[in-house]
């Protein structure tokens, strides 16, 4: 049998390298100056998802919420085999905090998937670490959720067995369908983009990347006619605006979100007395000796 | 906004023992507490677990609420979810405190979800601020900011903590406790089964060190860290590492420190080779005794340390094991 997946994905700037120049002088992040990349925990539950593909036979849908260029991990969910992806892009959902997140997720799974058997996601994600979306999107579509997954042992008869990380050790679980998996990082090493699907979804896009796709392919006039070509072949990414869904409008973007940034900084916290030692074995013996006449060391 | 009620704490039990970070969390609640002059309240849940309620009595808890029920031994999301929203219902606070915890992690945000209200993970630190509002001061970005974060318009206001980062201290109350029954549908049991749990004894303990060790990028690879392990070992310390050097594959997971890994607060830190992102520092700066080994003079974590070395740790590591050494004899 045949089981229908949806994945929630996340673009994120690549925290993992924040160095001087990406921090502005007001101590907040300059995103841009930050390489987007896929979300690494997203990229496990997308393979956990292609796992059950190459296994029993899925169909996969993968969603993420971003801007227009968030597109770029929608293409490599393609590459990687998954079969229909979606850009929820539109300015109400700007400033989404992960309540308003969620509930907008959900509501695009229910337009897109009403009839889904599982839905994966990653843990969390680098650039906020929270991991609430997960089990707030599954509160949403009333579903059981099963964080820190593992691995997904087997499934038969509409029922998953898996193996979930508990605190200092592991438990086995059976879960009846549906239900919403967050997965960790430990799960799978991610397989790498395919070359022939690389070759055939390199174009893709959605109509906001239109403009930007126009200055470089020369070959079309007009929107119209590269919209035509991309409809053609199977190339256009789906778009989920707002008014695409049924969802209340005060309940989402940063004027739904419970919760406000109140403010940022970069703290440095000097301590009053540094003491600075040489490398060397004078150094060396002076700092040993402090710390043994302070009993620190025995 | 008017804010009124109790500050509560979610008192997570495992196997019949009470996790620490509850305590740590009753000891913050009961100052939150204090600043607001409003009570501070505890939920816990369980098969049996009336015999721990003077556990928490100690620490500062002037009401309880607790839930039996054998289908509640072992931690599932529906069956705790209930209890959770049935007596948060109940006793309406103004702050929720959980553990930042496999378990907490998973109830808190669902919670969050239902009650429509924010929820604010791995806080740093706690306090009341204007209009009586919690202040929930978290790192965020990978660690290189740190964020203050409100939810000014909704209640209960909630967040969750990791182990460690609060300190525990015993605060003895003649609390009111209230049993709480729910009656919990088979579709909320079963749809999720327990087959089997295995727990793995901890080799890694980084609590309980006086003295941590850790490394970082700097040491450049899983070799680098065989000298840290034999300086360790000398010492009877532990061995700690960065973000960066556990995804690294340097170490493992276990050993990682910092604002997503353990808090640490030893007698002595040695931080080798690591530059010293918020992000780590929130998990050790704390410490009683900070020595910092780096080839660059202008590494953050020199802005931590007590002591500062410049230089390459294969020069330093080394000339520390024998000034040891020499010292003994």
């Amino acid at each position: 049998m045949s089981y229908k997946i949806v994945v929630l994905a996340k673009q994120v700037p690549d925290t993992h390298d924040v160095s001087g120049d990406v921090m502005k002088e007001d101590g907040t992040i300059n995103r841009s100056a930050l390489p987007a990349v896929f979300n690494p925990e997203d990229l496990n539950a997308l393979e956990m998802a292609l796992e059950i593909k190459d296994k029993y036979d899925a169909e996969i849908h993968v969603i993420t919420m971003g801007p227009p260029s968030a597109v770029e991990i929608l293409k490599q969910s393609l590459y990687r085999g998954a079969d229909k992806v979606y850009l929820a892009s539109d300015i109400k959902f700007a400033g989404s905090d992960t309540w308003a997140t969620a509930y907008s997720l959900a509501s695009i799974i229910e337009k897109i998937a009403p009839d889904y058997d599982m839905v994966f996601a990653g843990r969390q994600a680098i650039d906020g670490d929270t991991a609430q979306v997960g089990p707030q999107v599954s509160e949403k579509l009333d579903i059981t959720q099963i964080t820190y997954v593992k691995t997904l042992n087997e499934l038969n008869n509409k029922k998953a067995k898996l193996t979930r990380m508990i605190e200092g050790g592991e438990e086995v679980i059976e879960a009846n369908f549906p239900f919403l998996a967050t997965v960790v990082d430990e799960a799978n090493d991610p397989r790498p983009p395919e070359v022939r699907k690389m070759m055939k979804y390199k174009n893709a896009m959605t109509r906001l990347n239109f403009k930007d796709a126009l200055h470089k392919m020369v070959k079309f006039d007009d929107e119209k006619e590269l919209k035509n070509y991309l409809k053609n072949r199977g190339l256009l990414i789906p778009v989920i605006e707002v008014s695409d869904l049924d969802i209340d409008l005060e309940k989402i973007g940063i004027f739904g979100s419970p919760t406000k940034v109140k403010n940022i900084e970069s703290v440095v916290l000097k301590k009053e007395k540094i003491k600075e030692l040489q490398p060397d074995k004078n150094g060396a013996m002076q700092l040993m000796r402090e710390l043994k006449n302070a009993k620190i060391v025995g | 906004m008017k804010r009124t009620g109790s500050v509560m704490v979610f008192v997570e039990q495992q196997e019949g023992k009470i996790n620490d970070v509850s305590f740590e969390l009753l000891s913050k609640a009961s100052k939150l507490a204090e600043d607001l002059d409003e009570k501070v309240s505890a939920f816990i849940i369980g098969d049996r677990v009336e015999h721990l309620l003077d556990e928490i009595s100690e620490y500062g808890a002037d009401k309880i609420y607790y839930c039996e029920d054998e289908e509640l031994k072992y931690y599932k999301t529906k069956p705790y979810f209930k209890v959770g929203k049935k007596i948060i219902r109940k006793e309406n606070p103004q702050i929720i405190l959980y553990g930042a915890t496999k378990i907490g992690r998973d109830l808190a945000p669902r919670l969050a979800s239902y009650l429509y209200t924010g929820l604010t993970a791995d806080c740093t630190e706690l306090k009341i601020g204007e209009e009586n509002m919690l202040y929930q001061i978290r790192p965020a970005f990978g660690g290189n900011i740190r964020a203050t974060i409100i939810s000014p318009d909704y209640l209960p206001q909630m967040a969750t903590v990791r182990e460690g980062v609060m300190q525990k201290k015993k605060n003895k109350k003649d609390s009111e406790k209230i049993k709480v029954d729910v009656k919990l549908e088979e579709s909320e049991v079963n749809d999720v089964r327990i087959i089997d749990r295995s727990k793995k004894v901890k080799k890694i303990n980084l609590k309980d060190k006086e003295i941590i060790i850790s490394g970082g990028m700097g040491l450049g690879s899983k070799e680098g860290f065989d000298m840290i392990f034999e300086f360790a070992d000398m010492l009877n310390a532990e061995v700690g590492a960065t973000r960066a050097a556990v995804d690294a594959g340097f170490v493992e997971k276990e050993r990682q420190i910092g604002q997503t890994g353990t808090t640490v607060r030893p007698k002595l830190y040695f931080a080798i080779g690591i530059s010293g992102a918020i992000q780590h520092r929130a998990g050790m700066e704390d410490s009683f005794k900070i020595v910092a080994v780096n080839t660059d003079p202008d590494a953050p974590i020199f802005d931590v340390a007590d002591y500062k070395i410049v230089g390459d740790y294969k020069e330093v590591v080394p000339n520390l094991m024998n000034a040891y050494e020499d010292l003994k004899k």
